[in-house]
């Protein structure tokens, strides 16, 4: 096999091996999609942030305008501290309000934020303070298991004197779930 | 001592404590054609190995033009190799490349030769051996004896002060035998160097060398020329040179009383 | 009685101490090898066609291999995966499920399992018989070092070929699975690539999936190597060293990924 059709095959191969590559980055991976240029980073405190993971997308209106840069937690108000950094191009309102949502029923999860009325917009370095925790899939189903128990109907009076008094407490733990 | 280019001053060496050379001196003057013989096993092989510095003595030195081989660093070993060139006993072509490359291969690794000037070189030597036609040939199209005048003719690419033959006429046919012969011959006589052959054939030998070492258990058990060693009364080279089948070299290796391992059934590391 | 029981008990131990000897000195030896072929590098890297001969066998000559079993790979998995996938209506999940297995751990491993008996044994076989037809000492005897000759050309050949043959099979199967996925199931086009994008991160899985593969590239050749350069001089030595090439390199290759992973996963 003489050196010019060994070369000729090589560099076939290379390229081949450089455009799956290419391939891998730009269709498969997101090099095209998590363009993030430059960006400025705010804290939000949560009570629960459920399987919230760095990295994980921030959304306003269904549109990405940021990640997740870290997650902390204060040991003095015992609560998750989670630093997400936003595109520049986007300005939010000082009352924007934080919520994590889940993608789907099992999805993962990710910030949601929804702008407020103010006229100071977030700085870097700013803090969220109207947050919404992650609603936990267990509590959920035990809510509505307890809920669906303690609907009025010809049962045992025990279980209707259990019902009378914990669902407002339930209630309002759940009220104001986007759901 | 400088008309020698490569002598072999009290070597000893051995694998694993058992000796294969006890104390062995020769010299081989330049322009010789000189011949180390001996039975098979008596580390004929290994001499050319401690000239080529492959291995390191026990004991003693070897020395080629002035250097003492085993005291020289890798760059220094290879500096002496240059002055070497080797044909193995089965040819040792690479089997990747052709006929022509393989003569090729040491001016193209160890020179800076243009590509023109080898391929005229390469021809040379090639034709030296009379298969400038076969130029083309893989080492697997050859034929044994075309293979082995492949080989030299690669021994030879940067024209060598030494070669060495490792047993050139083992496994030929009587023709190629004669041609390889030849070959050793005219060849060293026209490059002007020294040639060691390490043989147990003895006709062709005898035919080539001016001078012959006969090695056996680990020593130099005789020397002379062709003509002194054929007349030689000792009885060693006696059945050498005429391959008689018994005399001091035994038929048998050494083994236990025949009878009483015959007769010993508990024996079962036969 | 006692006697040969305790006979046999020492036979025993001195054959796994004698065995562990071995094993310890060929370790030794197969690194003292790969130190020599990155020394002797820069002699090979000056005629770098020699390399480049070796890319086209190690690397060009399984192409084929390579992109047939990952086509298959991609579309058993994507069978598979819509299989589990459907009973949790998250049919649309099934390109990241393929993509991430093929990115992260099918295509270098897989790559790796099949270049050690594609390329590797042809390493083995072929340095294994230049030794035994004296080949290397010849070289030796010219004053060529065979490491910097015919060692490393074939060392960075592997080096080079391996994450390249990793990345095309990850992409060929990944069209394995869409071919099976969109055309054949009827998943959505859309759905398959923009979740796949969302979940597939270029530094953490593919960036990742190429340092595992050239990883299993240096290990898989070296071995092959090695074996090839330490194979007695004899046909059955020689075939004795092609087979251990195989079994070596696929047990390196999966303790390896264990290790690089938890790395990965970790950090």
């Amino acid at each position: 096999m003489d050196r010019i059709k060994i070369d000729l095959w090589v560099g076939i191969f290379v390229a081949l091996g450089v455009a799956a590559l290419l391939g891998l980055a730009m269709k498969v991976g997101n090099l095209t999609s998590s363009k993030i240029g430059d960006t400025y980073k705010v804290t939000a405190a949560f009570e629960n942030i459920g399987g919230l993971k760095p990295n994980a997308p921030v959304k306003s209106a269904g549109v990405l305008v940021g990640r997740v840069a870290d997650i902390g937690f204060d040991s003095k108000a015992y609560e998750a501290v989670v630093t997400i950094k936003i595109d520049k191009r986007y300005a939010f309102p000082k009352d924007t309000f934080a919520n994590i949502y889940t993608a789907g029923l099992l999805g993962e999860q990710y910030v949601g934020l929804e702008a407020g009325g103010d006229e100071d917009v977030l700085q870097e370095g700013d803090k969220i303070t109207q947050t919404q925790d992650a609603v936990v899939l267990e509590k959920m189903i035990s809510q509505f298991l307890y809920n669906k128990a303690s609907e009025p109907n010809n049962d045992s009076k025990a279980s209707d004197e259990k019902a009378g008094k914990e669902p407002a407490a339930t209630s309002t733990e759940l009220g104001d779930a986007p759901f | 001592m400088s008309a020698n280019i490569v002598e072999i001053d009290n070597v000893s060496f051995g694998y694993n404590g058992r000796m294969l050379h006890k104390g062995i001196n020769m010299s081989f003057p330049k322009g010789k054609v000189v011949a180390i013989m001996g039975g098979s096993g008596s580390g004929k092989t290994t001499l050319l190995r401690l000239i080529g510095g492959q291995i390191k003595p026990s004991k003693g030195e070897v020395r080629v033009d002035g250097a003492v081989v085993h005291e020289q660093d890798r760059e220094g070993v290879y500096q002496l190799r240059r002055k070497m060139g080797m044909l193995f006993q089965h040819g040792a072509l690479f089997t990747d490349l052709s006929a022509f490359d393989n003569v090729a291969f040491p001016m193209r690794e160890l020179t800076n030769l243009p590509e023109s000037m080898i391929r005229d070189l390469v021809l040379l030597k090639l034709n030296a051996v009379g298969l400038r036609g076969a130029h083309k040939l893989m080492p697997t199209e050859l034929s044994g004896g075309m293979a082995r005048r492949v080989a030299l003719a690669r021994a030879i690419a940067l024209d060598p002060c030494i070669v060495m033959y490792d047993e050139p006429f083992a496994g030929l046919d009587p023709i190629s035998m004669g041609v390889i012969c030849d070959l050793i011959r005219t060849l060293n006589d026209a490059l002007g160097a020294t040639s060691i052959v390490v043989s147990h054939d003895v006709k062709e030998t005898f035919l080539i060398a001016d001078y012959v070492y006969f090695v056996a258990n680990g020593e130099v058990a005789a020397e002379g020329t062709p003509h002194d060693l054929m007349q030689s009364t000792l009885p060693f080279v006696h059945q050498f040179v005429h391959g008689e089948v018994d005399g001091p070299v035994p038929f048998h290796y050494p083994a236990t009383d025949y009878r009483s391992q015959l007769l010993n059934y508990t024996d079962t590391a036969i | 009685m006692i006697k040969s029981a305790l006979n046999g008990l020492i036979g025993l131990l001195s054959g796994i101490g004698h065995r562990m000897i071995a094993r310890t000195w060929r370790l030794g030896a197969g690194a003292r090898l790969f130190f020599l072929t990155l020394m002797y590098s820069g002699e090979s890297f000056r005629r770098f066609h020699l390399t480049l001969r070796e890319v086209y066998f190690t690397g060009v000559m399984s192409l084929l291999i390579i992109i047939v079993s990952a086509f298959f790979v991609g579309m058993v998995l994507a069978l598979q995966g819509y299989n589990t996938l459907q009973k949790y209506g998250s049919s649309e999940a099934i390109g990241v499920l393929v993509a991430l297995a093929l990115v992260r751990e099918l295509g270098p491993v897989v790559t790796a399992l099949l270049f050690a008996g594609r390329a590797g044994t042809a390493i083995t076989a072929e340095i294994g018989l230049m030794k035994t037809t004296e080949q290397l000492s010849a070289m030796e005897m010219m004053a060529v070092n065979p490491i910097a000759r015919v060692v490393a050309p074939r060392f960075w050949a592997g080096v080079i070929a391996m994450p390249i043959l990793a990345a095309l099979f990850s992409m060929v199967g990944i069209l394995g699975g869409y071919l099976v996925a969109v055309p054949l199931i009827g998943v959505d086009d859309g759905a398959f690539w923009s979740q796949m994008q969302a979940n597939v991160d270029v530094r953490d899985d593919v960036i990742n999936g190429v340092i595992k593969s050239l990883v299993f590239g240096v290990a898989c050749t070296m071995i092959a190597l090695f074996e090839g350069f330490d194979a007695p001089p004899t046909a059955e030595g020689v075939s004795h060293a092609t087979t251990r090439t195989v079994v070596i390199s696929s047990l390196t290759v999966l303790g390896l990924d264990f290790v690089l992973t938890s790395f990965m996963l970790v950090v």
